[in-house]
């Protein structure tokens, strides 16, 4: 029980070898930026959008790259251990005669789901959207957050 | 038949540039997505630039090249762990050659939500004339 609070999430995400892991990854981009190959594409899940996910000891941070969309667009929902993220990414279109020479920004649905290592309080989430990222903070639930135990002699 | 805008989004990958321009900062280059379109009077581009701010982003235009630089700084606080990691923040840096000839002193350029919009007026001298036929 002692250890379930010590580290109250999935043991797998509070690996030990977290920052070898990382320096894995980093060494991986580096040869495949030599190889010219985008490293990227392997540990993304392949879903719009790219999304970054830290913690620290009371929040976890969730951040999206979401250029060029309304706040109105976004709506965001946590619930335990899980937030989405769905919205609608509309480019106005010209209305005057024109005639592209590239069109590469894509617009359309999006919505995607991840699971957080640990669950959160709900009603105190903050979002903020500002220049094209979508910043989440989720406080940790009480149970989530690690704990300092002294010990007794 | 679907409509244009209830397609769903698919993920596209930053287009990661093998070091074309020389850096003296170390990290990634991402080469943005952008849309280009043209009519009479002026050449317009979007590009996303997502967590540029706009006194990070860099826009020169001189022999017809047009130049798109823009540095991110991560937001990231130093006593955060992270536990997913899909994308990197760099640099972004894109290139055009402009075939016509763009007045410089009208350049437009608003940076609104991680967009980009630059709106390059062309000299009066480029613009294309209707010829009339006169009949003799």
């Amino acid at each position: 029980m002692l250890l379930r609070r010590v580290w109250p999430s999935r043991p797998a995400f509070e690996n030990p070898f977290a920052e070898l892991d990382q320096l894995r990854r980093e060494m991986l981009r580096m040869f495949d930026t030599v190889a010219g190959n985008d490293s990227a594409r392997e540990i993304s899940a392949g879903v719009f959008p790219p999304m970054n996910v830290a913690q620290d000891d009371n929040n976890f941070y969730v951040r999206a790259e979401v250029p060029g969309i309304s706040a109105k667009d976004l709506s965001i929902s946590a619930l335990r251990n899980r937030v989405s993220i769905s919205g609608k990414r509309v480019i106005p279109q010209e209305n005057e005669r024109v005639s592209y020479h590239r069109k590469e920004r894509a617009e359309g649905e999006f919505s995607r789901t991840v699971t957080l290592p640990g669950e959160v309080v709900a009603d105190r989430v903050e979002a903020r959207y500002s220049d094209g990222i979508l910043a989440l903070t989720l406080p940790k639930a009480e149970e989530a957050k690690p704990r300092q135990i002294a010990v007794k002699n | 038949m679907l409509k244009e805008s209830t397609r769903e989004i698919q993920k596209m990958d930053k287009g990661n540039l093998p070091a074309v321009p020389e850096q003296t900062r170390p990290g990634p280059i991402y080469t943005p997505a952008v849309d280009i379109f043209e009519n009479d009077d002026r050449i317009s581009l979007l590009a996303d630039l997502p967590g540029v701010l706009a006194k990070d982003l860099k826009i020169d235009l001189r022999d017809n090249v047009l130049t798109l630089s823009a540095q991110v700084t991560r937001p990231e606080s130093a006593n955060e762990t992270t536990i997913l990691f899909e994308y990197e923040s760099g640099t972004f840096f894109r290139q055009f050659t402009l075939s016509e000839v763009i007045d410089q002193a009208k350049i437009d350029a608003k940076l609104t939500d991680g967009v980009l919009k630059l709106e390059l007026p062309k000299l009066e001298r480029a613009r294309p004339r209707q010829i009339t036929v006169k009949v003799s």
